[in-house]
């Protein structure tokens, strides 16, 4: 049989591989060379030049940058250990054979098949200074809560981003986890209740060791959307109040679309995606090559 | 007094209701202000239950979208481009998928390990480039601009291949005996038995597309190309904020998505454990 007509497969594959070229591969190389110049959008009168490594220079010393590459890591430090925990004991709970489980399972991944730019305006309402979430907070505190205007504090706006973001997307991890639950054979818990475990004892010993890799993977991804933080900073605070949710995406959009200094924003991007890369390495090597090609 | 199982059970529910109703209130909120027709109440109500029990009902806020700005046009740039991706993408990512299960040919590893060290460059990273080779191309304030960059991906190539590669080759043998040509294994064979995976990538497809936000903000100006996500911008230059408005476009967008994937619920949870780690 012919598994090797070069006409056949030039088909097959010329579209994508045209496509992957043009727009992922030519600007991914691009970002590179780019760096190294003063690339405008609408080029000067004095066109592109090689200015070696002066974007760089400027980086180092860009303060905007570095506070926004710390809010980055901050958000990762706080978001990704609650959003994984609160996402496994969804899994848990929904994972339980009880009549409503697929009920509730619905609800608490709606968020996740919304649009970020939608979920940001409502909840911008809900954190008004008269808004709902202040008046929770007031009742439930029998009045302690005096009520703030959450995304204009310098205290308040990015914990508030912080739980809007989790509440956002803690259902996708939950359906990953469950699907890791789903794949530990029964029989292991069976074997455990012969042997008189626990429940507390059943999860440390048999349900956590099972889910490591699903722990990894999900650890590692939500670590990743955490770089890439942008569309709900745009929508709520636009970087603010005096820059506290400033993000090294919002410091890309405003350098490379509003300022159009492609060359800078290039150099922002490139050290963008080392970081990217080095958390996707770090994936690789704690999954040992799972994904390797069969 | 309670036995250990039914109180077992009575503290789950609990746990399970307060969780539903962190989960729901938002947009349950979203709902109630929208069909609120009196901006003043919406005000008044903000704070309080009684936003969920508006005491006036009705479709102002609706009305008002329509009137105030194209948004049938919006909903038009939306549908079409998340569409026009979708179906491309499927073609060209399957073709793809398919040549590398399915040939052995020189370069054949070079491209695959390409493709999986593609899956490792998040969008971000290629926009600023990419809003300057989309410029130069004149494509600017377009629909191609915002459908052709994101039809081929390696992700999707990558699912599809690894389900090709545990294709039984007796089936394709079989069909090659009938006289058909690898076009038609392709077509008349391949594609009728992955439509799970190809349910998949659409919907992994439709998710990526019908949310995006960064690159249409920077490529579209006017009304004209803008999808619904950065349409709503005009909201956000404007004040004071008629939330009734905002939440009514915000309701006729995040809801029609909600409702579908309530239905195709199941696809949708498998999707995400497939695109999660096995």
């Amino acid at each position: 049989m012919n598994r090797s007509n070069k006409t056949v497969i030039g088909t097959f594959l010329t579209p994508a591989v045209v496509l992957l070229m043009a727009f992922m591969i030519l600007p991914f190389v691009m970002a590179f060379v780019l760096s190294f110049t003063n690339s405008r959008l609408i080029p000067g009168p004095r066109g592109t030049q090689y200015i070696g490594l002066t974007n760089y220079q400027k980086l180092v010393e860009d303060n905007m940058f570095w506070r926004g590459l710390k809010h980055n890591f901050y958000f990762v430090i706080i978001v990704v250990p609650i959003q994984t925990s609160l996402a496994l004991l969804l899994a848990i709970l929904v994972n339980q054979k009880l009549k409503f489980s697929k009920f509730f399972r619905t609800f608490y991944f709606i968020p996740t098949v919304t649009a970020m730019v939608a979920v940001a305006v409502v909840w911008s309402f809900l954190y008004h200074p008269n808004g709902l979430i202040n008046s929770f907070l007031t009742f439930i505190t029998g009045g302690v809560w005096g009520g703030v205007d959450f995304l204009n504090t310098t205290r308040w706006a990015f914990p508030a981003i912080m739980a809007m973001s989790i509440w956002q997307g803690v259902g996708f991890q939950m359906l990953i986890f469950l699907a890791g639950l789903q794949d530990i054979p029964s029989s292991y818990y069976e074997a455990a209740d012969i042997d008189g475990a626990n429940s507390w004892e059943k999860f440390k010993y048999i349900t956590l060791p099972q889910l490591k890799n699903t722990t990894t993977f999900v650890v590692i991804s939500t670590t990743i959307l955490a770089f890439r933080l942008f569309t709900q900073i745009l929508v709520m605070t636009n970087g603010g109040p005096q820059g506290s949710t400033y993000t090294v995406m919002l410091h890309i959009y405003k350098m490379a679309y509003q300022r159009l200094n492609i060359g800078y924003g290039s150099a922002l991007t490139v050290v963008f995606f080392i970081i990217i890369l080095i958390i996707s390495l770090l994936q690789r090597y704690l999954l040992g090559e799972q994904r390797e090609v069969a | 007094m309670f036995d250990f199982r039914t109180r077992r059970k009575f503290i789950l529910y609990t746990i399970m209701t307060i969780l539903f109703i962190i989960f729901f209130f938002p947009l349950l909120y979203m709902i109630s202000t929208s069909l609120t027709p009196n901006e003043d109440l919406i005000l008044q109500n903000m704070s309080t239950i009684r936003a969920f029990f508006p005491s006036e009902i009705g479709l102002k806020n609706f009305s008002d979208v329509f009137q105030r700005m194209p948004f049938g046009r919006f909903l038009f740039n939306s549908l079409f481009i998340v569409s026009t991706t979708i179906l491309l993408g499927l073609v060209v990512n399957s073709m793809m998928a398919f040549g590398l299960a399915r040939f052995n040919f020189k370069g054949r590893n070079l491209i695959i390990s390409t493709v999986l060290a593609l899956m490792i460059i998040p969008f971000e990273a290629i926009a600023v480039p990419l809003l300057l080779i989309t410029n130069r191309l004149g494509w600017l304030d377009s629909y191609q601009v915002q459908i052709i960059p994101f039809i081929a991906n390696p992700f999707y190539i990558f699912l599809l291949y690894q389900f090709f590669i545990n294709f039984p080759k007796e089936l394709e043998e079989a069909a090659i005996i009938d006289g058909a040509n690898w076009y038609q294994i392709y077509y008349k064979v391949a594609m009728p038995l992955s439509k799970p995976v190809l349910a998949s990538v659409a919907i992994l497809h439709f998710l990526m597309q019908w949310r995006r936000f960064l690159w249409p903000l920077m490529v579209t100006r006017g009304p004209s190309y803008r999808p619904l996500t950065v349409a709503m911008q005009v909201f956000f230059g404007e004040y004071p904020r008629l939330w009734g408005d905002i939440m009514a476009y915000v309701a006729m967008m995040t809801l029609p998505v909600v409702i579908l994937f309530v239905i195709l619920q199941d696809r949708y949870v498998s999707t995400v454990a497939r695109s999660g780690i096995k």
